[in-house]
């Protein structure tokens, strides 16, 4: 594995209103790293993972993407970087409800400007590997929350991202399901070379990491990068 | 676990030799520790005075290794007796782990991170777990698991822990 990190955050501090979110973070991921962000509920974890992600501003402190500064590049150029390089994975998978299953995996090639026949082809591949192909023709409203996270997690991984974010991926299954989940997404992470920034406050989930970094109080401890 | 309890539970499916008894075991639940033999030649000799198995018969060759051994009805129902009765549950980590936060306040050295050395370590073990649940089979599975939800919870004390350090140390120090 690459010592040099992928992506690097330095002193990230973020406020909102008179209060501080973040401060003086410092976070970094090398390519096909799985890191699981830890801390109790309101610790930051979310907003480290906004802010790294490239969704929220911090108020200050750097910000490197692949030799990139991602704070000096506008919102246009963010965006873009998001669609192409990233891939996210929510508690709550946020299909789109009126597209089925291959739709919604197709949708972030679509944006790309991919033709619509390859990429609901490619995004069937994904779906077969994260065995939720025989629910790709329903709407998410038809299928179980587990098979929803899986389909949200292929998704993700469709445009071949090279960094994933997820935030409590598997906040609202139950254990059999969230194992499973997990179990796929890293393997198939993994498989591809992603790096996976993962938040969670549970242990279980944490374990399919390959080290954890906490967040108490906004503050990080990333005791590999602390050096 | 007991040791007795368990290799008289393999000895009821049918008679077999001090050798055999060891591989079904290691197979089985030695995942961490194997037996030693010795283990199973003391423990066989106890269940053998305590008349809960017999020697069923000795191949030539001589040693105690040549012993096939039978259960006994005696036995069996020392089984049915261990495993009808609940396993006595033991926070000793917890108790351990209170000792030294306590006494790291006391002494003012670091509790935090006596509480964060201890969450990388279980973490450390639950990702151990969690590859050799990955690779494993249904019975890895569910072993794993049983370890992981136990380290799990040992985690939630050690987070609601760090979030009373404050509290604590007014109280310890008072």
């Amino acid at each position: 594995m690459t010592t040099v990190p992928l992506l690097k955050a330095v002193g990230l501090t973020k406020a909102y209103g008179p209060t501080p979110a973040l401060s003086d973070a410092d976070f970094a991921i090398r390519a096909g790293e799985v890191v699981a962000v830890m801390g109790p509920s309101g610790s930051g974890k979310s907003t480290l993972l906004h802010c790294i992600a490239g969704i929220v501003r911090p108020d200050s402190g750097t910000l490197t993407y692949d030799g990139r500064d991602l704070t000096a590049l506008s919102d246009t150029a963010r965006s873009a970087l998001r669609r192409t390089d990233f891939g996210f994975v929510f508690q709550f998978g946020q299909l789109v409800p009126e597209l089925t299953c291959v739709e919604n995996v197709a949708l972030p090639l679509r944006l790309n400007g991919e033709k619509r026949k390859a990429a609901e082809a490619r995004a069937l591949e994904w779906l077969a590997r994260l065995e939720v192909d025989p629910v790709a023709a329903k709407r998410p409203g038809e299928i179980s929350g587990g098979q929803g996270q899986r389909v949200a997690v292929a998704r993700a991984l469709v445009t071949a991202p090279r960094v994933i974010f997820a935030d409590e991926p598997t906040g609202a299954l139950d254990s059999l399901n969230g194992e499973r989940v997990m179990q796929l997404f890293t393997e198939a992470s993994r498989d591809t070379g992603a790096a996976v920034v993962l938040v969670t406050h549970e242990a279980r989930v944490a374990a399919y990491s390959d080290r954890e970094v906490v967040v108490r109080d906004g503050s990080v401890r990333d005791t590999e990068w602390a050096a | 676990m007991s040791i007795g309890h368990t290799l008289l539970g393999l000895l009821e499916s049918g008679p077999r030799h001090g050798y055999d008894l060891k591989r079904a075991f290691d197979e089985r639940f030695g995942h961490d520790r194997p037996l030693h033999y010795g283990q199973v030649y003391s423990t066989m000799s106890r269940l053998l005075k305590n008349g809960l198995v017999v020697v069923d018969g000795i191949e030539p060759g001589g040693g105690p290794e040549r012993k096939r051994y039978a259960i006994t009805d005696a036995g069996i129902t020392d089984v049915a007796q261990w495993l009808a009765t609940p396993e006595k549950p033991e926070p000793y980590l917890q108790s351990t782990l209170y000792t030294k936060v306590v006494l790291a306040l006391l002494t003012e050295r670091g509790a935090a991170e006596v509480l964060d050395t201890q969450r990388s370590e279980h973490l450390r073990l639950m990702r151990e777990l969690t590859r050799r649940k990955q690779g494993g089979d249904l019975a890895d599975q569910l072993i794993c698991d049983h370890a992981l939800f136990h380290l799990e919870a040992d985690l939630r004390w050690l987070e609601l822990t760090a979030a009373r350090l404050d509290a604590l140390a007014a109280e310890v120090r008072r």
